[in-house]
């Protein structure tokens, strides 16, 4: 179907610009770096609450990209999934606590932007020295995207190892896999949860029962009369008074 | 087809690369701005005919083939307006952020064998994700519009939108789980053959879990009965109050690629994909590996069985939406947590218990074959034949051991 919609000339004398020399691989990293990090400073730049969410969702979305141009499809659904699908939780708050006032403005003081500085930095110059220090740092367009990248780890969460063993380790067989710390990972995060969801609940407020508060108040004279006439033989009376007793009682 | 820019035009490979994937694109988006033509054209009809009506008959000849482009001519020229009091980074990004959404999933939605914009072994599990993004686009657009109304329609939708993803995510959980992959691809090519081998009939309680999967899927692109984001009686237009002209029908683009996508990905879980019910291909004696011209019939046959199934969703959903009342609020909660929640886990949890005891079926040898499950990771991008063999694939899950040590 390609002859039809491909004009041959044209495209090979693009091929010839020097464009084909730059490494796309490399290219495309640093594009997807540049959004996460550019918009990672404008979270912390912006002053609008719902704005600030729309950033951090950009610059997680970024993040993605750069696991799916990984070749890690896995990762990079689950970042669109649990991060970016979280934020959009963030984001609804962030509207509904901002709602009363239309585009709130947060700013941080002075002393905060200093203090935040101080820990972003120094957390990012441990990082950058942790990650220079990997010995084996292979380079990202070596060719030769690792296609199991995560699947022996995930099986190794199951129980199963299907990875290699290195030098001295037991057979695959008898190897344990990592079931039960993500097991007990799990159900902490579960107590956690139910925790939060205790901590966050309603709190329901003692409330006497309504024929209760009924049988307290004195009806006013009118009602009682009503009542007691209402509590005649006539049938369709009784009904009436029921209802009008209510009524009183609520007042 | 990069290897076919690389081979025959002899492109380099950037230039290929760059190539396939604008075309790809050129074509998703083609599907859903043609799409979303041919159901508006649809839905005038299909609610003129439920309610008794003739619906458009002029433009365009006797059936008012051309109401849709008449429509959007009419978009186009509208005038372009924003509330004073509105964000306008945000009015302005709010349909845009909508409409990739929907966009994006449709990449890795296979329209036939190997006719998919980008083959992912995780494809199930994108498109849900990204489907999920699209509520983002409404919210800012709610918000953004500095109305009540909008800002109502929009917390709807997010509350609605993100309590359906569960079931949702549930019901899709279960064909993944009998074809043993969340490629696409490889769920339809197990349903290959009669339409009992669709993972609909695979048992009773996959056949239960399609119907929870409709209901859901209904729920999440915000069609009535859970429309309740732009309920009119309420909330004049919900999100889209504000909005008007081309920015609006992006909203509506979104809509109706999403409504499509759902639907396709109904085909692909449970209705098998482009397999049409009676195996007209391998009767003939048509494959899609081998021939001069057999693969192209083949892959046309099932493009054309794909998105008619996919249509049909559509137009079931349209026959919904006419027939029946909106919901309440908490009507749509309690549906989604008491009921459809619950019976997908127990749906799951029945089909999981199903293939561990009757793994060959009711009538084992009548229906399916085999069930071996092909682990997506062990095969080569590009399918069945770049399959290798194992020890080469050990090789490579050894190799960032032997990095690292």
């Amino acid at each position: 179907m390609m002859p039809a919609l491909v004009a041959p000339a044209a495209l090979l004398a693009l091929a010839s610009l020097p464009v084909a020399a730059i490494n796309w691989h490399s290219f495309l990293f640093l594009l997807f770096a540049a959004i996460a990090c550019g918009f990672a400073v404008a979270v912390v730049a912006a002053t609008n609450v719902v704005r600030m969410a729309l950033y951090l969702v950009l610059s997680l979305a970024a993040t993605a990209g750069l696991f799916l141009l990984a070749g890690a499809e896995f990762v990079g659904a689950m970042q669109l999934m649990i991060y970016v699908g979280g934020t959009l939780v963030l984001l609804v708050f962030g509207v509904m606590l901002t709602a009363q006032a239309p585009f709130v403005a947060i700013a941080s003081s002075n002393g905060d932007r200093v203090l935040a500085g101080v820990v972003g930095l120094a957390l990012l110059a441990v990082l950058l020295l942790a990650g220079l220090s990997v010995p084996a740092w292979r380079a990202p367009a070596s060719g030769s995207l690792a296609e199991p990248a995560a699947t022996p780890l995930g099986m190794a969460f199951v129980g199963v190892r299907v990875d290699e063993p290195v030098a001295g380790e037991p057979r695959a067989a008898v190897r344990p896999g990592y079931l039960l710390p993500f097991e007990i990972v799990s159900v902490h995060l579960l107590v956690v949860l139910v925790g939060a969801a205790y901590l966050a609940r309603a709190k329901r407020r003692k409330t006497q029962r309504a024929i209760d508060i009924v049988a307290s108040v004195e009806p006013p004279a009118s009602v009682a009369e009503h009542a007691a006439i209402g509590r005649g033989p006539a049938g369709a009376g009784s009904v009436l008074a029921g209802g009008s007793v209510l009524t009183g009682g609520s007042r | 087809m990069v290897e076919f820019l690389t081979s025959t035009v002899e492109l380099p490979g950037w230039l290929a690369w760059t190539v396939a994937a604008l075309v790809s694109a050129v074509l998703i988006l083609n599907v859903i701005a043609g799409g979303a033509l041919a159901f508006i054209w649809a839905e005038r009809k299909v609610s003129a005919r439920i309610q008794d009506r003739l619906g458009p008959t002029r433009t365009g000849g006797r059936f008012g083939w051309l109401q849709s482009v008449a429509d959007g001519i009419k978009l186009l020229a509208k005038e372009d307006l924003m509330p004073e009091g509105a964000d306008g980074l945000l009015f302005k990004l709010a349909p845009y952020v909508s409409f990739c959404a929907s966009f994006c999933a449709f990449i890795a939605l296979p329209f036939a064998f190997d006719v998919v914009g980008q083959r992912l072994n995780v494809a199930v599990f994108f498109v849900v994700a990204v489907l999920g993004l699209e509520v983002f686009g409404v919210i800012l657009a709610g918000y953004a519009s500095a109305s009540k109304w909008s800002l109502f329609g929009a917390m709807r939708e997010a509350a609605q939108v993100v309590s359906y993803e569960v079931p949702l995510g549930m019901c899709v959980v279960v064909p993944v789980m009998l074809a043993g992959s969340m490629d696409m691809v490889t769920i339809a090519e197990k349903q290959a053959g009669w339409f009992w081998n669709w993972y609909l009939f695979h048992d009773p309680f996959t056949f239960i879990v399609f119907w929870v999967y409709v209901t859901c899927a209904v729920a999440s692109v915000n069609r009535a009965p859970f429309d309740l984001a732009e309920a009119e009686s309420e909330l004049v237009a919900g999100f889209h109050t504000e909005y008007s002209g081309l920015r609006w029908s992006y909203f509506f683009m979104a809509e109706y690629g999403s409504m499509y996508l759902v639907s396709a990905m109904a085909a692909v879980l449970f209705l098998g994909g482009w397999n049409g019910p009676i195996p007209v291909a391998t009767l003939l004696g048509l494959s899609e590996g081998t021939g001069d011209t057999a693969p192209y019939l083949v892959r046309l046959l099932g493009l054309v069985n794909l998105v008619g199934k996919a249509s049909l969703g559509v137009i079931i959903m349209m026959w919904i939406r006419w027939t029946l009342p909106r919901l309440r609020i908490d009507q749509v909660m309690t549906t989604c947590l008491k009921y459809c929640t619950p019976i997908a886990a127990v749906m799951f949890a029945g089909a999981m218990l199903w293939k561990i005891t009757l793994p060959g079926g009711l009538m084992p040898g009548v229906g399916r074959p085999g069930g071996e499950i092909r682990e997506g990771w062990l095969e080569g991008p590009g399918g069945r034949a770049a399959a290798k063999p194992a020890a080469e694939d050990q090789k490579v899950a050894r190799a960032p051991r032997e990095a690292a040590s």
